[in-house]
């Protein structure tokens, strides 16, 4: 084991509102254009909230055959769809045992939803006896972390984390210690998601969090936050060995913090996302005032926002004032475990075109988020480090911690 | 403001809450009766159970007491009754 291990992000994938591709995400950002649109996977007008962040146009026949595209709920497609495109773009192979010395580590938050959904609602209302045999494997959490593993000849520690909004950070960040500290010679983590079903759309009306509009972080006249789906995948490798074989290197991932706030089942606290952060830069040996942006939870919930705001001036104090902080929802939406991996590939694709992505939708500004939120509009702005933040429901933080490597 | 518009608003309040009916009285803010957020939505999903009812997200917000809280039902159903 050796500890001292930096570890590089060699391979970049995602799925989003903004299209099937990194390219199309990263376009999309740097251009601030919202991918909210009105919600075409359940019927109109069958839950309050009219608009969504959906991967529109995502057909299975344009990745899967057919017998595949049948046994793949949708969140296991993004999943495999965005570890293609990362590990095609890494050159990563894992013949000659090193499929043995590679981890693959997801974020889920909802699992085969729309699968199941789909299944019991033949159950319940059609008057269905027999669900498909492959119903079980289908919609179970670990389903795109398992394909990833079967496709690429994966055999090292392969596993799926459930942490609601934060399951993306967790997933990345857990994959990031096992490579730095020499349990793995590589890893494939991120998170994926595709929450659309009707009965758990049902389930986020009653939660009365989701904006009747769209998603305007940190504005005053927010009014909550935008469902999304998609995938976000990273390849991860020691990088001294992603050098020697002269592999594309995107950027480092230089530290990890998580905390829980034991407070509320939902309500945050500024304190707990405090602490995550200064665990974060602490684990990434990284002064406060080395950090230039921020990639910001940001969800777009009147609460979410002005504590999210506190929690960063808490720990940045005056150095505050000089942060850049967007959140990247208002144009992606909020993917839920994929989140937190779409908001990685953004933060380290802005460190190393030097290229800030705007929160898109912005109104005017809230007293309560008093912070340089790049209102609309990217801004160029050459930065060395980076932060990006997920809280989740039930109170559990966690924060990634990233930097440039020219 | 009728008193059994008080009194039912008062009664899915206290049952939600897990509180004796005779503690929800119209003077009372969400706070004293430590309502927090949470509970705030089930209330109000209780409420629209109750009155057959929609409440808007953004009304429902600035609910901070029953007094506010029967006040709105009552716009409610006076708009639903003149559907």
């Amino acid at each position: 084991m050796n500890s001292n291990r930096r570890v590089a992000i060699t391979g970049i994938g995602v799925v989003s509102a903004l299209g099937p591709t990194r390219d199309a995400f990263w376009r999309g950002l740097i251009e601030g254009r919202s991918a909210i649109r009105p919600m075409e996977l359940v019927p109109k007008g069958a839950v309050r909230f009219p608009n969504a962040a959906e991967v529109s146009g995502f057909q299975s026949v344009d990745y899967f055959d057919d017998k595949d595209a049948e046994v793949l709920d949708r969140f296991a497609q993004f999943a495999v769809v965005a570890a293609r495109e990362a590990i095609a773009g890494s050159g990563a192979e894992f013949r000659n045992g090193m499929g043995e010395r590679t981890a693959v580590v997801t974020g889920s938050c909802v699992g085969g939803q729309t699968t199941e959904d789909n299944e019991f609602r033949g159950l319940y209302a059609l008057g269905h006896t027999r669900f498909p045999p492959m119903t079980i494997p289908k919609a179970m959490a670990n389903a795109g972390a398992s394909r990833i593993s079967l496709d690429y000849g994966i055999t090292g520690p392969v596993f799926t984390i459930s942490t609601a909004c934060s399951s993306g950070n967790h997933a990345l960040g857990l994959a990031f210690w096992m490579v730095r500290s020499g349990m793995v010679e590589a890893a494939i983590a991120g998170g994926s998601e595709a929450p659309f079903s009707l009965g758990l759309l049902k389930a986020w009306e009653a939660m009365r969090v989701v904006s009747p509009d769209t998603c305007r972080p940190f504005s005053r006249d927010r009014r909550g936050l935008i469902l999304g789906e998609g995938a976000g995948m990273l390849v991860l490798e020691p990088l001294d060995r992603a050098q020697a074989r002269g592999a594309r290197i995107w950027g480092e991932l230089a530290g990890f913090g998580m905390s829980s706030d034991a407070h509320h089942i939902t309500q945050p606290t500024a304190e707990g996302p405090a602490r995550a952060m200064r665990a974060a830069l602490a684990d990434a040996a990284a002064a406060p005032e080395a950090v230039g942006y921020i990639n910001a939870h940001g969800t777009g919930t009147p609460s979410n926002d002005a504590t999210e705001a506190e929690a960063i001036r808490s720990v940045f104090g005056a150095h505050a004032e000089k942060l850049m902080v967007s959140s990247t929802k208002s144009m992606h939406g909020h993917a839920l475990a994929a989140a937190g991996a779409m908001e990685a590939a953004g933060t380290v694709l802005a460190l190393r075109d030097g290229i800030i992505p705007p929160t898109a939708n912005f109104t005017e500004p809230d007293p309560a988020c008093d912070l340089d939120v790049v209102p609309n509009t990217a801004r160029t702005a050459q930065v060395e480090w980076a932060l990006s933040n997920s809280f989740a429901f039930g109170g559990l933080n966690a924060v990634l911690v990233f930097r440039r490597i020219d | 403001m009728s008193d059994e518009l008080i009194a039912r608003v008062a009664a899915v309040i206290a049952k939600t809450q897990h509180i004796p009916a005779e503690s929800v009285t119209i003077h009372k803010t969400f706070e004293e009766l430590k309502i927090d957020s949470l509970d705030g939505i089930n209330i109000l999903f209780a409420l629209e159970s109750e009155f057959d009812i929609d409440i808007p997200d953004d009304e429902a917000r600035q609910i901070r007491s029953v007094r506010e809280m029967v006040e709105g039902i009552e716009k409610l159903l006076a708009a639903k009754e003149a559907r």
